[in-house]
C-alpha cells in the first residue's frame, strides 16, 4: 500500500516503469477525493448531525434528556435485555461452533443455512413470527393467556425477538476460526490424557478468544440496537418495554428532536466504541497469526 | 439396530462433546427458528391460496413491494460502483488516517437503525444542512424514493467493501506486471485482468446488499414519509397489518416477501460457489 507511492517517487529514471501497475498521479487523487467525499456524505456526516442535534439546545438539556425518567427505564431496559440475550448467543455460538467444526455429520449444509437465516430475514418478519406463535391471536395465544403468561408486549418478546435477530453473530465468527485450526490440537490434548472441558478451556479457548470477543461486541452492538423485530412485538409502553431505538423514535415522533438525538448520541457512542475494539481486535488477530507463522517458520 | 444406523450420519473422533453440542444447538435453533416458522406456515395455510392471491395482488402491496425491490436495486447498483472505488482506494493508496476510515466503513453495521433513519432524515429534509442545498434547485430527496435509496446506501456500503477487499488484497501483483510488460496500459490492466477477478465478489456484495435493503425498515421508515402508493415499504405495510390485527395480511405478505428473500439468499450461495471455484481454478 506505501510501497507504491514509494515506489513511484523512488523510480522517477525508468520513465514509464512505475506507471506500468500504479495509476498516474491524477487519477489517484481523484479517486481519493471522490472516495473520500462519498465517505463523507454517507458516514461522517450522519455522525456529526446525531451529535450537533443531540448538543443543539445545550448540554443542560442534553442532560436532562438523559436524565428523564423515561429514558433511564429504556436505558435500563436495554441493558438488561442485552444481559440476557449477549451470554445465551455466546453459549448457542460456541456450542453451534463446535460441533459443526470438530465433527463430520449429515445435515451439517442445512444447520449452516438455519444458523444464516437471519440475516436473510427481514426484522419486522422475525417480530411478526414471534407475534403468530405467541400473540393473543398466535397459536399458542389462548393458552398463554389461560396460563396467565404474557410474551408479546412484555420484555420475554422483546428477549425472544433479540436473541433471533443476533444468534448468528458469535457462531459465524467463531465458524470459519475454527474450521481453520482444524482438529489436531483437540484430538492430540485428548491423546495426551485431557478431558473435554481441560481440552476447550486450555487448547480451544486460547485459539479463538479475539474471534470470540469479535463476535460477542458485534452481538451485543445488534442486541442493544435493534429496532425493526423489537418494535413489532414490544408495544411501546412507555417505562415498560420501550427499548433505547423505540424511545428514541418515539421523542422524534413527537418533534423532541433534541431529547431524541440525545437518547441516539448514546447509542451512536455504543457503535464507536464497537468500531474501535473491533479494531483492536483484529490487530490482535493479526499479531496472533503473524506470531503462529513466525514459530511454524522456525520450526522448519 | 440404532448404533449401526448411526454410524453413517457421523465420522467417528476422539473429540468430546458431540451430543451435547449438536443437541443445544438444535434446540435453542428449534425454539427461536423451526417453531416460530411453523407458526408462520400453520397461519399461512389458514388464508389459503386464493386469500392469498387476493392480498398479494391488491394494488397497495404491488406498489409497496415495487418500491421495496426498486430502491433496494438502485441502492445496491450505487453500492457496486462506490464500493469497489472505496474499496480501491482503501487497499491501493496511502493516505492520511486510512485505518481510522477502514474502520470507519463499518459504522452502518454497529450504528443502531433507528439512529441512522433520524440521522439521515434530519440531513436531507428541506430545511437540514443536505436537504436546503438542494431545494433551490427544485429537488426533495427526504419523503420521496430518492431519500429511501439512500438510507438504503447507507445500510449496504459495508455488505460490498468487506467482500471485496480480502480478494483485492489477495491480487498478486505480478499479474498485473505480466500485463503490462505485455504491453496493456493502465485502463487495459484494470478491465481486462482485476476487474473479471473482483467482479464474482462485487456479484456477492451486491446481492448481500440488495437483500438486507429489501427487508430493511429501521433506517427507511423515519426517511420515507410512509405515503401509500408511493413511498410505503414492504415492511412497512406488515406492521400497519399488525396493527390493524389482520393477521392473515400480515401473514400472507410477510411469506411472499419470505419466498423473495429466499431466493435472493439461494442466489448468494450460488455466486459464492461460483466465485470460489472460479479462483481456485
Amino acid at each position: 500500500m506505501i510501497t507504491t507511492t514509494t515506489a513511484t517517487t523512488q523510480r522517477p529514471a525508468t520513465g514509464t516503469l512505475p506507471q506500468a501497475t500504479a495509476e498516474p498521479v491524477w487519477v489517484r487523487v481523484l479517486l481519493t477525493t471522490v472516495a473520500l467525499f462519498f465517505l463523507a456524505l454517507f458516514l461522517a456526516a450522519p455522525l456529526y448531525i446525531v451529535f450537533s442535534q443531540a448538543l443543539s439546545d445545550g448540554f443542560a438539556l442534553y442532560l436532562a434528556a438523559l436524565t428523564n425518567p423515561d429514558a433511564l427505564a429504556a436505558v435500563r431496559l436495554t441493558l438488561l435485555v442485552a444481559l440476557i440475550v449477549v451470554p445465551l448467543n455466546l453459549a448457542f455460538g460456541v456450542a453451534a461452533a463446535w460441533a459443526i467444526t470438530k465433527f463430520e455429520f449429515l445435515g451439517k449444509g442445512v444447520l449452516l443455512t438455519l444458523i444464516d437465516l437471519p440475516f436473510a430475514v427481514s426484522p419486522v418478519i422475525a417480530g411478526l413470527i414471534f407475534v403468530l406463535l405467541f400473540g393473543a391471536q398466535g397459536v399458542l395465544g389462548p393458552w398463554l393467556d389461560e396460563m396467565d403468561i404474557k410474551i408479546i408486549f412484555a420484555v420475554p418478546g422483546i428477549v425472544l425477538a433479540t436473541l433471533f435477530i443476533t444468534f448468528p453473530f458469535v457462531a459465524r465468527e467463531l465458524i470459519p476460526l475454527m474450521q481453520e485450526q482444524g482438529t489436531e490440537e483437540e484430538e492430540a490434548a485428548r491423546v495426551l490424557g485431557a478431558g473435554g472441558w481441560a481440552t476447550f478451556w486450555r487448547v480451544t479457548l486460547p485459539n479463538i478468544r479475539w474471534g470470540l470477543l469479535y463476535g460477542l461486541i458485534l452481538c451485543n452492538a445488534r442486541a442493544m440496537g435493534e429496532f425493526g423485530a423489537v418494535s413489532v412485538v414490544s408495544g411501546k409502553i412507555r417505562g415498560l418495554t420501550n427499548t433505547m431505538p423505540l424511545h428514541v423514535e418515539i421523542l422524534y415522533n413527537e418533534y423532541n428532536l433534541a431529547a431524541a438525538f440525545a437518547v441516539a448520541s448514546l447509542l451512536t457512542l455504543l457503535a464507536l466504541v464497537t468500531l474501535v475494539i473491533k479494531s483492536v481486535v483484529e490487530w490482535q488477530g493479526e499479531r496472533q497469526r503473524a506470531a503462529a507463522l513466525e514459530m511454524r517458520a522456525e520450526e522448519a | 439396530m440404532l448404533a449401526r444406523l448411526r454410524k453413517p450420519l457421523r465420522k467417528p473422533s476422539v473429540i468430546p462433546g458431540f451430543g451435547l453440542t449438536l443437541g443445544f444447538t438444535v434446540a435453542y435453533l428449534s425454539v427461536l427458528v423451526l417453531i416460530p416458522f411453523a407458526a408462520l406456515g400453520l397461519k399461512a395455510s389458514g388464508v389459503g391460496w386464493s386469500g392469498f392471491l387476493d392480498i398479494v395482488t391488491d394494488a397497495r402491496v404491488q406498489a409497496a413491494f415495487r418500491v421495496s425491490f426498486g430502491c433496494a436495486f438502485l441502492a445496491a447498483c450505487i453500492n457496486a460502483v462506490f464500493g469497489l472505488l472505496v474499496t480501491w482506494v482503501l487497499v491501493r493508496y496511502s493516505f492520511p488516517g486510512k485505518r481510522i476510515i477502514d474502520a470507519l466503513v463499518d459504522l452502518p453495521f454497529a450504528l443502531p437503525t433507528a439512529v441512522a433513519g433520524i440521522a439521515l432524515t434530519t440531513l436531507y429534509a428541506q430545511n437540514g444542512p443536505i436537504g436546503g442545498l438542494v431545494e433551490p434547485l427544485g429537488w426533495r430527496i427526504a419523503y420521496t424514493p430518492l431519500g429511501i435509496t439512500i438510507a438504503l446506501v447507507f445500510i449496504g456500503l459495508p455488505f460490498v467493501v468487506r467482500t471485496v477487499q480480502p480478494v483485492l488484497q489477495d491480487l498478486e501483483k505480478e499479474v498485473e506486471e505480466a500485463s503490462a510488460s505485455l504491453g496493456a496500459n493502465r485502463w487495459q490492466t484494470f478491465s481486462k485482468v482485476v476487474l473479471p477477478t473482483l467482479f464474482p465478489p462485487l456479484l456477492t456484495g451486491f446481492a448481500l446488499a440488495f437483500a438486507r435493503a429489501v427487508g430493511e425498515y429501521g433506517s427507511v421508515v423515519f426517511i420515507s414519509g410512509n405515503m401509500p402508493m408511493k413511498t410505503e415499504i414492504v415492511p412497512l405495510l406488515i406492521i400497519g397489518r399488525l396493527e390493524q390485527y389482520d393477521y392473515a395480511g400480515a401473514t400472507a405478505i410477510a411469506v411472499l416477501m419470505l419466498l423473495a428473500s429466499f431466493l435472493l439468499l439461494f442466489l448468494v450461495n450460488m455466486l459464492q460457489s461460483w466465485s470460489q471455484s472460479r479462483t481456485r481454478a
